[in-house]
């Protein structure tokens, strides 16, 4: 799986539940069907937040990885 | 898609560490979608005032733990076995805490309740103030920020109704 193409960027870390998601939803919302946001935080609830979010809005997880405490997560606006 | 999710809460007190869920709870239900009703009553029409200006409470809180916002880790790690007693009756107590609670809070990335509370606002959550409140506390709807509706206990039971979450904060 190819991670590295994405179209948008949003950076969270340092910030605490909810403003990853409150973020990353407001961010989406200006993207276009199709396209990938990378979003990397530190909140360590991120991981079953972000994949309890996009099961509910329906937009897919493509991925999400953590190297040395950051959370890096690819979202495809569905 | 199919009829959105709807979340229907009671916001009743307003000290700064109740006043989190709410806002915490409706502002991440509108970014899943949700369709959410905010019914403030008693203490917790104080949310909707222009300047908010919630406090936490030691007196009568023993669960409150007692850590200072600086310092090396250990030291902000510790618990300072502070006797509620005290917490409650000394003078000026209530104001340290409230701004030692804050102070933690924006150390660790949380949003203000301002913040939390313009959020929803933004994305479309409802907000209502219980008229009889309001009339005991002889609060106007003019006290409160904009985009605030006024209602009683039919108001939030219709919507209540159905709502597929209902909760009692």
């Amino acid at each position: 799986m190819n991670n590295n193409k994405y179209d948008q960027e949003l950076d969270c870390k340092g910030l605490n539940c909810p403003l990853p998601i409150l973020k990353t939803k407001k961010k989406v919302d200006t993207m276009e069907t199709g396209q990938v946001l990378k979003m990397e935080a530190t909140d360590p609830g991120s991981i079953s937040d972000m994949n309890a979010w996009t099961r509910r809005t329906g937009n897919e997880l493509v991925s999400h990885s953590e190297d040395s405490g950051i959370y890096t997560f690819f979202i495809k606006k569905s | 898609m199919s009829e959105p999710k709807k979340m229907a809460l009671i916001a009743s007190q307003g000290t700064l560490d109740w006043a989190y869920p709410p806002f915490i709870l409706a502002s991440t239900a509108a970014a899943m979608d949700m369709e959410v009703q905010i019914f403030f009553t008693f203490y917790g029409l104080t949310l909707l005032k222009k300047e908010i200006n919630a406090k936490v409470a030691p007196q009568a809180n023993p669960s409150m733990p007692m850590k200072m916002p600086f310092g090396p880790k250990g030291f902000q790690s510790i618990d300072w076995p502070m006797p509620n007693i005290l917490m409650g009756n000394v003078p000026g107590f209530e104001t340290m805490a409230t701004s030692l609670m804050k102070k933690t809070f924006k150390n660790k990335g949380v949003a203000t309740i301002e913040e939390l509370r313009e959020i929803c606002l933004e994305s479309g959550v409802k907000f209502i103030g219980c008229q009889m409140t309001m009339d005991v506390f002889g609060f106007e709807i003019d006290d409160f920020i904009d985009g605030v509706d006024v209602g009683g206990a039919a108001t939030f039971l219709e919507f209540a109704a159905e709502a597929d979450i209902q909760l009692f904060i």
